[in-house]
Parts: C-alpha cells; sequence; structure tokens
C-alpha cells in the first residue's frame, strides 16, 4: 500500500468499531501480528553513504527489495548495516518514494541507468509521479528511438533472412542503401529526371536562325532528337512506375500516396500527347499538357529529404497559411477599391477597374513597385503611399508569427496528444489497480475458503493455497471481511463454482440456488465497474503508488514478466486496461498470484 | 491589417487566468498549521506510550503537513481502503465524531484521543463512542432515521457489486432488527443507557468489541 495509506490503516480499523453493534454475524478474527517489532532505525550504505530511516518506512511497499526479505542478503554482520554497491545519487530517489509515497525521475541523471536501479530496487518506473512523468518518457522514447536507428543501420549491413523478391524490390525502392543494384537504379532515375527536366528547359531556347525563317527555339529546330530524349524518360519513367506499383505490399495505399500521383502526372501528357492527332483545335490543349511535364522535377522528392519536410511544413501549416491569404486578400481589396475611387477622376488612368487596381496593390504592398501603374491624383499619390507603408508591415509581420505559430501548434498538438495518452494510461493503472486490489482480496478470500473447503472435504491441502500475503494486506482484507460481515453482503467471487461452497459454508441467509443463479445472470450482464469514487482520482499520486504495486502482483497478463516492465509501453499499459476491464464476473479462474 | 494582428493575437489567449479559489484555498492550507501539545501532555491523556505517538504522529504528519485534517482528506483517505464503494457518507459521520469540538477540522490531538479510546478504552468508553457516532445530530437520542442513515453509509460502503445484490428496503429491515435489540421500552429511540445494556448483553458485540486490540 501507499505510505500514506499504510500509515492510516490502524485508524480504518479503529472505526470499524463502529459497525459492531450493527452487525448480525460474529467478526472474523484479526490477523495475528507475528514479530512485532518496535520500530527501529536501519541504515543503508550504499557505495559508503550512509542512509538511515525507519524499518517501517521501508516495509510499506512490500514487493520491492528493500521493503522485503530480500535485503537480508545485503546485511553486513560487521557493520550491521545493509551495503549496496549502487548508485548512491539515484538511492537518494528510491528511498525518498518510501518516505513519501512518490517516485520522482532527476533529470540530469541517464535514463538507462535510472532504469537499470529501478530494476535492481524493484519499482516499476510506472509510479514515477506526475511531476517527472512526462520528462522521463520523453527521454525514454528519444533513447528508444536512439536505439531503434543504431539497430536499424546495423541491420542494414547485416544479410537479411531470405524475403520474398517482392519485399526485397520494396525495400530497395525504399532505401536506396539496401544493395548495390538499389543504388543504381536510384542513381539512374535522378539522372533521368534531370534529363527531363533540363530538355524541358532547353527546348524553349532559341537556337539560331534556319535560313530562310526566324528565329526558332531548339524544340523546333531538333524535334526529332528532342522527340527522342522525352521518349527515352518517359520509358523510364514507366518502367519505375510499374516496378513500383508491384512492389509494395499494399498497392492501394500506394497508388494512393503523393508520390505515386506525381509519378502518374508526369508521364501522362507523353502518352496522351501521342494519343491525340495533330488537330488545330486540340493543339491548345497539346500545349498546356505539355506544361504538366514540369512536375518532373517533383520526383526528385523521392531523392531529397530536405524536399519531403518542406512539403509536411506546407501541409501543416496550410490553416495558418490560408489565414495569411484571406487577410491578404482583404487588404488588397480594400486598397484596391480606394486607389480606383482616387484615381477616378485622372484622365488616361490606367486604374481602369478595381481588379485592374489588384496589381497595382499587390506589386505596391510587396513592395515590387514595377511602376507599369502610378497614380496621378494626390489623394492617390496619398493612399498609394499608406499603401506601400501597410504593405511592408502586412507582408513581413505575420511571416515570424507564422513561423512561431507554427512550431508552437506543432509542438501543442503533440503535447495534447501526449496528455491525452497518458491521461488514458493513468486512467487505466487506477482501474487496473482498483480491479488488481479487489482482485488482491477476492484472491485471498477465496484461497482462504479454498483452504475449509479442503479441510471440510478432507482433502489433503495444495501447497500453493497456503499463501503469505503481507501483513498490512492480511490487515486490509480482514477490515474488508469484516465489513462483509456487518451488512451481510459479499463481495463478488470470479468462480461460481466457489459462490456456491461460499454460500453453503458461511451458512448465508440467502442461499438458494434459483435465487443465486439469477443473480449470477444478472451480474454477469452488468459491465465491470469502472471507477466509481471521484475522490480517488482526485488524488492520483496516492492512488497511483497504492494501487500499482497491486497490480504488479496481481494481474496476470502474457505480456507482464519482470524484464518486459522495463519495455511497458503505452500499448502494454492499454492492453493491462482492456484485459481487466473486460473481466467479466463469471471467467475461468487465473493462475494463482505469487507473491514475495 | 489591424484585424490580422487581432486575429493572431486571439490565437494565443489561453486561459491563463488561475482560478483564485484554488490560491485562496492553498493560501488558506499554509496558514493553518498546526501544532499538537506536548507529547507528556498526550501521553497523560491518552492510553499510548511515547513511542506509540511518535509513530501515529509521523504517519500524521506525512499525511497533513498543516497539521489538521479536512473533511475532504478524511473521505479521501477512507474511500481508499474501501475502492469499491462510496466511503463518502460514512466517512463523514465518522470526522463528526471525530471532530468533538466541532471546528471542521480534526487536529492530532483530536485523533488521537480517539484513537485511544477505540484501541485502548474500556468497554464502556467503546460504547460511548459508537452511541455519539451513530447520533448524528448529537441529541443524545438515536432514531431510527438516524440509525437509517449510517446503515446506509455503511451498506454505501460495500458498493454496487455484492452478492446478494443489495434491495431497497434491506437497511430498513438491518435497522428493524437493530432496534427490536436496542429500544427496551419500545418508544422508538434509543438512549444511551439502553445502548450500553443492550451491547453488553449481546455476546458477539462484546467479542467484536475487543477485535482490535493488536492494533498498533
Amino acid at each position: 500500500m501507499a505510505a500514506g495509506v499504510a500509515a492510516w490503516l490502524p485508524f480504518a480499523r479503529a472505526a470499524a468499531i463502529g459497525w459492531m453493534p450493527v452487525a448480525n454475524c460474529p467478526m472474523p478474527l484479526a490477523p495475528a501480528d507475528k514479530n512485532k517489532r518496535q520500530d527501529e532505525l536501519i541504515i543503508l550504505n550504499v557505495s559508503g553513504r550512509r542512509f538511515q530511516t525507519w524499518r517501517t518506512t521501508l516495509e510499506r511497499y512490500p514487493d520491492t527489495l528493500l521493503g522485503s526479505t530480500e535485503k537480508e542478503f545485503f546485511f553486513n554482520e560487521d557493520t550491521k548495516e545493509y551495503f549496496f554497491d549502487r548508485d548512491p545519487e539515484v538511492f537518494r530517489c528510491v528511498l525518498n518514494f518510501y518516505r513519501t509515497g512518490k517516485l520522482h525521475y532527476p533529470r540530469y541523471e541517464c535514463i538507462s541507468a535510472y532504469d537499470d536501479e529501478l530494476a535492481f530496487y524493484g519499482i516499476l518506473p510506472e509510479i514515477i509521479g506526475d511531476c517527472c512523468y512526462e520528462e522521463y518518457k520523453d527521454r525514454k522514447r528519444e533513447n528508444a528511438e536512439r536505439l531503434m536507428d543504431d539497430n536499424d543501420s546495423e541491420n542494414n549491413q547485416e544479410s537479411m533472412p531470405s524475403l520474398s523478391f517482392r519485399q526485397t524490390m520494396w525495400r530497395a525502392f525504399e532505401n536506396p542503401h539496401t544493395s548495390t543494384l538499389a543504388l543504381v537504379f536510384y542513381y539512374v532515375t535522378g539522372f533521368f529526371i534531370a534529363v527531363s527536366v533540363i530538355t524541358n528547359v532547353v527546348e524553349t531556347v532559341p537556337c539560331g536562325t534556319v535560313p530562310g525563317s526566324k528565329e526558332l527555339p531548339c524544340g523546333e529546330r531538333y524535334s526529332v532528337a528532342f522527340f527522342c530524349l522525352d521518349t527515352a524518360c518517359v520509358m523510364i519513367f514507366t518502367v519505375e512506375y510499374l516496378l513500383r506499383l508491384f512492389a509494395p505490399p499494399s498497392r492501394y495505399r500506394f497508388i494512393r500516396s503523393v508520390m505515386s500521383i506525381i509519378d502518374v502526372v508526369a508521364i501522362m501528357p507523353y502518352y496522351i500527347g501521342l494519343v491525340m492527332t495533330d488537330n488545330e483545335d486540340v493543339s491548345g490543349a497539346f500545349v498546356t499538357l505539355r506544361v504538366f511535364r514540369v512536375f518532373r522535377i517533383f520526383k526528385f522528392s523521392r531523392h531529397s529529404q530536405g524536399l519531403r519536410i518542406l512539403g509536411y511544413t506546407l501541409k501543416s501549416c496550410a490553416s495558418e497559411l490560408g489565414f495569411l491569404l484571406f487577410s491578404l486578400t482583404m487588404a488588397i481589396i480594400i486598397f484596391a477599391t480606394v486607389m480606383f475611387y482616387a484615381e477616378k477622376g485622372s484622365s488616361a488612368s490606367k486604374f481602369t477597374s478595381i481588379p485592374a487596381s489588384f496589381w497595382y496593390t499587390i506589386v505596391t504592398m510587396t513592395t515590387l513597385g514595377y511602376g507599369d501603374m502610378v497614380p496621378k491624383t494626390i489623394a492617390g499619390k496619398i493612399f498609394g503611399s499608406i499603401c506601400s507603408l501597410s504593405g511592408v508591415l502586412v507582408i513581413a509581420l505575420p511571416v515570424p508569427v507564422i513561423v512561431s505559430n507554427f512550431s508552437r501548434i506543432y509542438h501543442q498538438n503533440q503535447r495534447a496528444d501526449k496528455r491525452r495518452a497518458q491521461k488514458k494510461a493513468r486512467l487505466a493503472r487506477i482501474r487496473v489497480a482498483k480491479t488488481g486490489s479487489s482482485n488482491a482480496y477476492l484472491h485471498s478470500k477465496r484461497n482462504g475458503l479454498l483452504n475449509e473447503a479442503l479441510e471440510l472435504t478432507g482433502t489433503p491441502e495444495d501447497e500453493h493455497m497456503g499463501k503469505t500475503t503481507s501483513l498490512i494486506e492480511s490487515q486490509h482484507h480482514h477490515l474488508l471481511h469484516c465489513l462483509e460481515k456487518t451488512t451481510g453482503l459479499s463481495y463478488l467471487v470470479d468462480d461460481p463454482l466457489l459462490s456456491v461452497r461460499t454460500s453453503t459454508i458461511k451458512n448465508h441467509e440467502f442461499i438458494d440456488e434459483q435465487m443465486f443463479e439469477q443473480n449470477c445472470m444478472e451480474s454477469s450482464m452488468q459491465n465491470y465497474p469502472s471507477t466509481r469514487s471521484p475522490s480517488l482520482s482526485s488524488h492520483p499520486g496516492l492512488t497511483t503508488t497504492c494501487c500499482s504495486r497491486r497490480s504488479k502482483k496481481t494481474t496476470h497478463l502474457p505480456n507482464s514478466n519482470l524484464p518486459a516492465t522495463r519495455l511497458r509501453s503505452m500499448q502494454e499499459l492499454s492492453t493491462i486496461h482492456i484485459q481487466g476491464s473486460e473481466q467479466p464476473s463469471l471467467t475461468t479462474r487465473p493462475p494463482p498470484t505469487t507473491s514475495k | 491589417m489591424g484585424a490580422v494582428m487581432g486575429t493572431f493575437s486571439s490565437l494565443q489567449t489561453k486561459q491563463r487566468r488561475p482560478s483564485k479559489d484554488k490560491i485562496e484555498d492553498e493560501l488558506e492550507m499554509t496558514i493553518v498549521c498546526h501544532r499538537p501539545e506536548g507529547l507528556e501532555q498526550l501521553e497523560a491523556q491518552t492510553n499510548f506510550t511515547k513511542r506509540e505517538l511518535q509513530v501515529l504522529y509521523r504517519g500524521f504528519k506525512n499525511e497533513c503537513p498543516s497539521g489538521v485534517v479536512n473533511e475532504e482528506t478524511f473521505k479521501q483517505i477512507y474511500a481508499q481502503f474501501f475502492p469499491h464503494g462510496d466511503a463518502s457518507t460514512y466517512a463523514h459521520y465518522l470526522f463528526n465524531a471525530f471532530d468533538t469540538t466541532q471546528t471542521g477540522s480534526v487536529k492530532f490531538e483530536d485523533f488521537v484521543t480517539a484513537l485511544s479510546i477505540l484501541l485502548r478504552g474500556t468497554v464502556h468508553e467503546k460504547l460511548r463512542w459508537t452511541f455519539n457516532l451513530y447520533d448524528i445530530n448529537k441529541d443524545g437520542y438515536i432514531n431510527k432515521e438516524e440509525m437509517i442513515d449510517i446503515v446506509k453509509a455503511i451498506y454505501d460502503m460495500m458498493g454496487k457489486y455484492t452478492y446478494p445484490v443489495l434491495k431497497e428496503d434491506t437497511p430498513r429491515q438491518h435497522v428493524d432488527v437493530f432496534f427490536q435489540k436496542m429500544d427496551k421500552n419500545k418508544d422508538g429511540i434509543v438512549t444511551l443507557d439502553e445502548f450500553l445494556e443492550s451491547c453488553q448483553e449481546d455476546d458477539n458485540i462484546m467479542r467484536s468489541l475487543q477485535l482490535f486490540q493488536n492494533v498498533m
């Protein structure tokens, strides 16, 4: 139990005297406090630094190293102290956990060293207090990612186990550095993209005159050559696209991705051009199609990480940019209107309409100032100068705001998501702990009752049944048992068979097979409780420390073994939550708990 | 342009105004810092030894550094022992029984005095304390309504998931049984003498009162 809870147990038990006159049946016996020692100071010598604390402080958490008899292995007879050859800095945090019930994570400490120490002392990192939990998780994630990257780069050098041809191709496409063939492919496609872009550009350059006609662009002069180059590039791109289409594990997802759309747009114009005849009407459309060839340059984004990041940045900042655009439009419209009406009077004014004034406003506000449209009236000049001054502000100011907004919103979203996930995990922990603590009580009850039952039926007692729980736990269970006796009700036990035995053994008033069946049906329809007492959730510090200790002991799940606690991720916690909450009251008996 | 700035700034206004009540509460808690009387006095007043008082105070001070427990903390502490049910009503009555001076907060002396009665007191004292607990309005008599409230509070602590399922009139039946036993002259209220007499006649109750002798 948590530090606080254990300290108040005597009070809670004393207060139970208030139930006695109300009770109808006799109370169960209290657990005997064997070897009750006077509280003594014990000395913990950690690598030379001596810490002292009360014995009872350490015994608050009986399933850790310091709280159990495991520490006797470290007892030094000569100096009458417990010697640990570990880091004294981290031990400070560990000891504070026993004292205050809250585990803190010191920021200067290395995360893996801290984890090692916690594992040594048998403390779950999940009970780190809220003040330090976020920091701890962040550092843990960074570390894990770094390790993963290292692992990945290591793995790249090794030879992978035999993948299918398709998988190897996909890997080659995604990571060009995996094999030489992939690298060659990568460079070849890059080269051809460059060639294609350059041909597009050079096509339009005037190439000198042919005698007898005006200056031609190169594209028309050497049209055959350019056509061959274009064909070659498109063939390469088509082959590449088809290969990429064949390789991915999920073709549907690949087709929808941006890169594949770019690929398609890059090669489509050529084929459409082939199909279309050399008709005058459609040649205009044909020309527009050639514009799309410039999209081939976006294929470079596969080759450049920076382009991808930029694209992602723009995408995530889209709303800010959209808003900037909107406010700019507002300003443009206002100033264009004003300039139009100001210049209406002057003769031969270029400001023929408001849309025509848009051009002037944009050019002025962005401080370009081409000079093709100039106001002539005095009012026009005044408003023109106001426009250019405000242009500076309008353009210059939002940009850093956007940048900082972007970074702030981005981090905020991350933090909000993190907080939401942590909150879910924390509630899950609390839920597990609550079911855990009630399970602990029910388990011990079941074991106690099974003991009685076995004695009654005369079968030899199973060794596993006679378990020893800690004194505090047995006292807590005794308290709950007294409450059951007082009210004449009992907490629902998991095993239906056992419930029947319960009713017969305890000479319950409500023994009635049919009623029992009915009760079981009713209760199995209900969902298992989610936390009902608001007081618990409002005081998470105490609860988490109290109950997550229980959860380590009592909930047996496929994922929970001690080495795995170090890597217990959010997913595992939510698995625990799901499994814990899905336990209906009539499940098969989980394996018996082992407590230290 | 001003609109641009205005809209950008509106994006930034989060609720940064801290709730004034919370600040006042915190101030209150830090100002009120109660220190108990000396150890010798407490030892004389209660049935605990010095060591026991020391252990008790260490636990108390750890939980309530300000030296007093208010009702909220009391309820939270008690609720941790009964995770399935709602212990707040019973904790409320318990708090009133501990808070003999009705100040709204329980100091260490009150706490230790009550514990001394409950754990080390005579049967008479324990029964009198229990009578005080049941007598919600502290008028010296227990009537049926008070008893029903108490019993309901106790049943609430069990929670919803019990076997057999708690029915509506179970508390009432329970109280009827209680009154049949306790109310000697059948006048509908139980006085302290009736209570003491009836409890001392019942072996179960006598035995269960001695149950927590070895706590502490």
